[in-house]
């Protein structure tokens, strides 16, 4: 990418905000429809989640007397700029688009980490007792999910694959270097170190797109959405394309990494797009069919059993299984 | 007090009212034939209805229950934490009318009238019933988003 309108575009459009948030609404369509429908219910209908974001846009702007109001409005921006930033990285990894795109796995990472970090700023410049035990809750997540995270999707990098009757690792952070290797050596996820890693990502992907059961922090039943509780209208629109914008981002990412040895390729993308919805719908299953745990448990289980399988994921890749 | 003259409501809040729930003092029966509506026999979710759990994401408020003296303030709060354009749905003989609850000693009056008091001009429908049916509840949510 050279010059400034292909940069415009790819930020802002394809497959930048403009593709990654269109996208992420339709694919919380299907969230609320399988989440209807294994409740035995019709659900809305496919312009719903457009709807709301319409509404949103359509309403009164209400800054809480005791928040800071230029913090309290800025945050909603910066975690919809950097959420949609990284679904563009990912999904021009992901489908192997010509051009490249600066940014590796690091970067990426870093990126999906302000949408959580701007929440928590947000809810703490609200001012509202709920909107800072929903932000510490953020905190706790956070520190939970992204150790075990970052671990798995190393997996995609420091696998040991037999290539061309030598050993081999992709060894790079590069998203387009890892899936140019996993086109020689064939797919992460095909290797048990693999399939491990997928596992952890999943589970940490629940937690980051604050799914049941690791949703403590928006809660709504419980403190009211949490750090969300005193946003309204556009911000809260923002707030909402923000969390669309990563649930098209996050499956995009994982299948980048760790099961996408045919990107590029016109079967490839087809297959994308199945393997996309795939963990989309694992994902709402797996949301519709689990209790809200306690954040302390959350805790619990991130830095134990899950950060222990995500070691061993990178220990077996290393292994070469 | 805030005062919202235009109690016209777009075209995009017609296809997505989030509704809160305030009981004021009701006998819990109403707020069981709300919570029925939201069950997969009713699904109001088919018209993008979604019960919030903060006054600041709802669009419709619901109140079920003659507004008792104690309540008073907290509804009136919660109608002015709601951003506008908004509007609200009484759901019940209580909320409408006070029920068997008019002229007793601790009631501040029917919801409207309360409402009225910090908003002159706020858009109420009125679903009257000791409960009313969820498919009653639903038919006033539409009387009260299609009215002109």
């Amino acid at each position: 990418m050279d010059g400034f309108g292909e940069w415009i575009w790819f930020l802002l459009v394809f497959p930048g905000a403009a593709f990654a948030a269109g996208l992420g609404l339709v694919l919380s369509w299907a969230d609320r429809k399988v989440s209807a429908m294994v409740q035995w219910r019709r659900g809305p209908p496919p312009s719903q989640p457009f709807l709301d974001v319409a509404k949103l846009l359509g309403k009164e702007v209400v800054v809480p007397a005791t928040s800071w109001p230029a913090g309290f409005l800025a945050f909603p921006f910066a975690a919809f700029a950097a959420a949609s930033l990284a679904a563009a990285l990912s999904w021009h990894a992901a489908l192997g688009l010509p051009g490249r795109a600066p940014g590796d796995l690091v970067v990426v990472l870093y990126l999906l980490a302000v949408p959580p970090l701007a929440a928590i700023l947000g809810g703490a410049a609200s001012g509202n007792p709920l909107g800072a035990v929903g932000a510490s809750r953020h905190m706790v997540l956070v520190l939970g999910y992204e150790l075990p995270l970052a671990a798995a999707l190393l997996v995609g990098a420091f696998q040991v694959r037999t290539v061309g009757g030598g050993e081999a690792a992709a060894g790079t952070l590069s998203l387009e270097g890892i899936a140019r290797f996993q086109a020689l050596a064939g797919d992460a996820v095909g290797r048990p170190s693999g399939i491990l890693a997928l596992l952890v990502a999943l589970l940490c992907c629940q937690a980051k797109l604050g799914l049941v059961p690791f949703d403590q922090a928006e809660a709504d039943t419980e403190i009211a959405e949490g750090a969300f509780i005193e946003y309204s209208g556009p911000p809260l629109a923002i707030f909402r394309l923000t969390q669309a914008v990563l649930l098209a981002a996050m499956p995009a990412l994982l299948v980048a990494v760790l099961w996408n040895g045919s990107a590029g390729t016109p079967g490839g993308r087809a297959a994308l797009a199945g393997k996309v919805l795939l963990v989309v719908v694992l994902l709402v299953l797996v949301k519709n069919t689990n209790p809200r745990v306690r954040i302390d448990q959350a805790l619990r289980f991130f830095w134990g059993p899950v950060t222990a399988a995500a070691a061993l994921a990178l220990l077996l890749a290393r292994m070469g299984w | 007090m805030a005062e919202t003259a235009a109690p016209f409501l777009p075209r995009a809040l017609r296809g997505s009212p989030w509704v809160f729930h305030v009981g004021t003092s009701g006998c819990n029966n109403c707020d069981i034939e709300i919570a029925d509506c939201l069950t997969p026999r009713f699904d109001v979710e088919r018209f993008g209805v979604r019960l919030v759990g903060s006054p600041r994401h709802a669009d419709v408020l619901l109140v079920s229950g003659p507004v008792s003296l104690a309540c008073r303030r907290p509804l009136q709060e919660t109608w002015l934490d709601m951003p506008s354009p908004r509007a609200a749905l009484l759901v019940g003989a209580c909320a409408c009318s006070m029920g068997g609850y008019r002229d007793a000693y601790g009631v501040a009056g029917p919801a409207d009238r309360v409402l009225r008091e910090v908003e002159p001009g706020a858009r109420i429908a009125y679903v009257p019933g000791c409960p009313p049916k969820p498919e009653t509840i639903i038919a006033g949510l539409v009387r009260l988003l299609e009215a002109p």
